[in-house]
C-alpha cells in the first residue's frame, strides 16, 4: 500500500485538477460568444439586437459567380449555406480570398442583410495538396 | 539496480547519448530541410508559403507535448517525491517556450500572406500564447523562490492547472469559429494533406524531436552538475 503522506498530496491534486476544471469550464461558458472569432449569417439573422454602431465579424464562403469588382468597390455575397449576407468592400484583398473559399469580413452592419467590410482576411481550410493534384481532380469533376 | 537511478552513472548515459544525437543530426536535418525546402511541391492554393507548415506544426506539436510531459512529471513529482524528475521538468520548460514562440511567430509571417493579417485573436491563437504565458511562470518560479521544496509545490499546482489549456489548445478549432483551420491531421480517419507533404512535414518533426533531445540533455547535464557543485560546497563547509 502507499503511505498515508502520498496519498494525501495525491488526491489534494486530484480535487485541485477537478474544481480548475469546472472552473475553467463555466469561465468559457460564459465567454462563448466572445470566443466565437466571427458570426455566420445564421447567427446575425437569429440575432435580436443587434448593435449597428459596434464592429463585428462576419465570417462564411465566398458564394460562387457573386463577386463583382465595380471601380474601387467590392461586392460579394458570404453564405453560410443556410442564409446569405451582401458584402461590400473598398480596399486591398488577401491572395487566397476567392469565389467559393472562406472569408471573414471585419466592419459594421448596415441592416440584416448588408454589411460594410473595412477588412477582409482570406481563411485557409485544412486541404494541402500539390497543383497538379488539383488538376487532375478538376479533370475528374468534369 | 539502484544504481541506476544514481546521476553520476545518469551523467554517464546523457554523454553517450549527446555524442550519438550529434553525430547523426546534421546529416538528418539536411535531408528533412531540403525534402521541405526543395523537393517537396508547392501547395495548389497558397504557393511556396506552405513551407513554413514544416517549421510551424512540428513546433506546435512539440510544445503541446512537452508541456504535457511537464504536467505529468511535475504531477508525479509533487505526490512521490522524486528528486531527478525536478530537473527533468526543469531543463524541459525553455525548450518548450522555445518552441511555443516559434510555432507562434512562423504561424504569424504564414498569416500575412494567407489571412491577410498578422495577427488574430483567435481561439486558437489566444490559447497558444496563454500556453507561453504558463511557460514563463514555471520557469521563473525557480528563480523567485529560494526553498525549493516550495517552488516545486508552486509549479506543480501551475502545470496542473496549465495542463486544461492543452486540451483546449487542441479542440479550440472544432469547439468555436476560429480564423486557423482545423487540423488536417487526424488520429482517426483520412489525413486532408497529401503524401508528397506528409513525409517532409514527418521528417522534420523527426528531426525537431532529435533537436529537442540534444538541448534537453544538454541542460539535463548542467542541473546535475550545478546540484553536484551544491553538494560540494557543504562538505566544504
Amino acid at each position: 500500500m502507499l503511505p498515508k503522506k502520498v496519498k494525501k498530496r495525491a488526491s489534494l491534486l486530484a480535487i485541485l485538477l477537478f474544481t480548475s476544471v469546472i472552473g475553467i469550464f463555466l469561465i468559457l461558458n460564459a465567454l462563448n460568444k466572445n470566443i466565437l472569432y466571427f458570426n455566420s449569417p445564421t447567427d446575425i439573422k437569429i440575432n435580436q439586437n443587434i448593435n449597428y454602431d459596434k464592429k463585428i465579424r462576419v465570417g462564411g464562403m465566398v458564394k460562387k459567380n457573386t463577386l463583382k469588382i465595380k471601380d474601387q468597390e467590392i461586392r460579394f455575397i458570404i453564405t453560410d449555406f443556410k442564409n446569405e449576407i451582401n458584402v461590400s468592400f473598398k480596399g486591398t484583398i488577401p491572395n487566397l480570398f476567392a469565389e467559393g473559399k472562406g472569408v471573414v469580413a471585419e466592419g459594421k452592419l448596415q441592416d440584416k442583410k448588408f454589411f460594410v467590410a473595412d477588412r477582409i482576411l482570406a481563411k485557409h481550410d485544412e486541404n494541402y495538396m500539390p497543383p497538379e493534384l488539383k488538376n487532375i481532380m478538376k479533370e475528374n469533376a468534369k | 539496480m539502484l544504481n541506476f537511478f544514481h546521476n553520476s552513472y545518469i551523467f554517464f548515459l546523457i554523454e553517450k547519448l549527446i555524442n550519438f544525437i550529434n553525430s547523426i543530426f546534421f546529416i538528418l536535418l539536411l535531408i528533412a530541410l531540403s525534402f521541405a525546402l526543395v523537393f517537396s511541391p508547392p501547395d495548389y492554393l497558397q504557393g511556396d508559403s506552405v513551407r513554413i507548415m514544416y517549421v510551424h506544426v512540428p513546433a506546435a506539436w512539440i510544445s503541446l507535448a512537452s508541456f504535457s510531459c511537464i504536467a505529468i512529471l511535475s504531477i508525479l513529482n509533487f505526490i512521490f517525491k522524486i528528486k531527478n524528475l525536478k530537473l527533468i521538468t526543469k531543463s524541459i520548460a525553455p525548450i518548450g517556450l522555445m518552441f511555443t514562440c516559434i510555432a507562434i511567430v512562423t504561424g504569424s509571417i504564414w498569416g500575412r500572406p494567407t489571412w491577410g493579417t498578422f495577427w488574430a485573436w483567435d481561439a486558437r491563437i489566444t490559447s497558444m500564447v496563454i500556453m507561453a504565458l504558463f511557460y514563463l511562470v514555471l520557469i521563473f518560479i525557480h528563480k523567485f523562490f529560494d526553498e525549493d521544496d516550495k517552488a516545486n509545490k508552486i509549479s506543480s499546482i501551475i502545470a496542473v492547472i496549465g495542463l486544461i489549456n492543452i486540451p483546449i489548445i487542441k479542440y479550440s478549432v472544432e469547439w468555436w469559429s476560429t480564423l486557423h483551420q482545423p487540423a488536417s491531421i487526424k488520429i482517426s480517419g483520412t489525413s486532408t494533406i497529401h503524401s508528397s507533404m506528409l513525409t517532409p512535414l514527418l521528417l522534420m518533426f523527426f528531426v525537431l524531436i532529435l533537436y529537442c533531445a540534444l538541448i534537453f540533455l544538454m541542460k539535463y547535464k548542467t542541473e546535475i552538475i550545478r546540484i553536484k557543485k551544491k553538494n560540494l560546497k557543504r562538505y566544504d563547509q
